[in-house]
């Protein structure tokens, strides 16, 4: 497998665990419109997932130096590259698998990647590669309403009852030291061709922090300040959070494979 | 029928008969997700669609409905294909589409460049009720029962009402 489809994996990955973390929000919302909200960013982020992986298992099939172990010489789908993978094969940044937590927990979880996919996939569209700059294009019009939702939400929170204040300062303890991880480019991100992935990783963090400090004071949350940042999720080495989600996500496929409904 | 009387506008006369299962009053052609019709030889024909969000579940039920349409005209060897680019829009709903919508009682879509921006707290689009036509109304969710559309509700005949928020 090459670097360009670990790095959609990377992309497709993020999208998927983010979406199915969120699902599990789905009859459990804290009001009804706030329900609804979040498992609509769910479908929009699994949409997503299925766009970057209908693409790699695209790249993979027509790559002749492929081995990629787990098909049994079967062809790679969308299917077999979310259901039949296992941990160390899921390049998704470790945000994404930090447990739902509280209402804080989550939305501030929301937002900070929804802030870091809003720049990301800014930079992406112009990618020389037609399908990556498509979906991007695509994706970004779904992120502008996630970022919008999510942003709104940490304010309130922040800027809310001392009980709210103190839940998002607790998430932004919890949360922080996954957000280094955004921005440390992995050996194969800095192998990628320029013009197929348009992205400038300094200036995406510079806009990064740039909008999580301007929300986090209209919420009146201090701005984190912690150097030391955990990493390890882009190549692989995941908290043991990654386990659970995937053991209940690949369930049905594993225990009746190919079954479809 | 055989298919080699079936011009390009036929077909998408056809296609008018394809309803979105979400909002069955709307053909995929009101809705603007056909992007092209290619016909390729007597039997053969492809259809371009673009989904309106990315995790939108109705696209895969729309494709499958298309292809059964197509098989009924005569069509053996059929194509759907999905285009993402350019990004689907609400402008490309049809006026006619939009009245429709009204009729069904869904606040069609405001014209694009009203709403999709980055501010924070910006204050609700002025949308009519589709019930009384008031404009006192007010949004309760930016999010709906479907990604296409928001929750609104109006103040005067107190009903609540589906926006099609535009995109």
């Amino acid at each position: 497998m090459n670097d360009l489809s670990y790095y959609i994996l990377q992309l497709a990955d993020d999208a998927l665990i983010l979406g199915h973390q969120n699902s599990e929000w789905c009859g459990h919302g804290p009001i009804l419109e706030q329900d609804v909200a979040i498992t609509n960013i769910s479908l929009d982020l699994i949409g997503q997932a299925r766009n970057f992986y209908q693409y790699a298992a695209k790249l993979i099939n027509e790559s002749s130096t492929t081995s990629f172990h787990l098909q049994n010489g079967l062809e790679v789908s969308e299917d077999t590259l979310a259901y039949l993978r296992d941990s160390r094969d899921f390049r998704n940044n470790l945000l994404v698998e930090q447990p739902n937590g509280d209402w804080a927990k989550t939305i501030l979880r929301q937002f900070f990647f929804s802030t870091y996919q809003y720049y990301l996939y800014q930079q992406l569209k112009s990618s020389t590669d037609n399908q990556l700059s498509a979906i991007a294009e695509k994706s970004l019009k779904e992120v502008n309403y996630h970022l919008r939702w999510s942003s709104e939400w940490v304010i309130r929170l922040g800027d809310g009852s001392e009980e709210s204040r103190q839940r998002m300062l607790a998430a932004t303890d919890d949360l922080w030291t996954y957000t280094g991880e955004l921005f440390y480019p992995t050996e194969y991100e800095q192998r990628l061709p320029g013009e197929v992935i348009p992205v400038d990783i300094k200036s995406l963090k510079l806009k990064w922090e740039e909008k999580i400090r301007t929300v986090f004071d209209e919420a009146t949350l201090p701005y984190p300040v912690n150097a030391f940042m955990q990493t390890g999720g882009k190549e692989g080495r995941h908290t043991e959070h990654l386990g659970y989600i995937l053991a209940e996500m690949q369930y049905m496929q594993r225990t009746y494979p190919n079954s479809e409904w | 029928m055989t298919t080699h009387q079936l011009n390009k506008e036929t077909v998408y006369s056809y296609l008018t008969e394809v309803k979105d299962p979400e909002i069955p009053v709307l053909s995929v052609i009101d809705l603007g997700i056909v992007r092209d019709v290619i016909l390729s030889g007597d039997d053969e024909i492809e259809i371009i669609i673009t989904p309106t969000y990315s995790g939108c579940p109705a696209l895969d039920a729309m494709a499958t409905s298309i292809r059964i349409m197509l098989s009924t005209l005569g069509f053996k060897k059929i194509k759907i294909t999905q285009t993402l680019s350019p990004a689907w829009t609400t402008d490309w709903i049809s006026e006619e589409g939009k009245r429709k919508l009204k009729e069904y009682g869904i606040a069609p879509p405001n014209p694009s460049q009203q709403v999709c921006q980055e501010k924070l707290f910006v204050p609700n689009e002025a949308i009519q009720c589709p019930h009384c036509s008031s404009w006192h109304t007010h949004r309760v969710s930016e999010f709906g029962s479907t990604p296409c559309k928001s929750l609104y509700v109006c103040e005067d005949c107190k009903e609540p009402f589906d926006y099609f928020k535009c995109h």
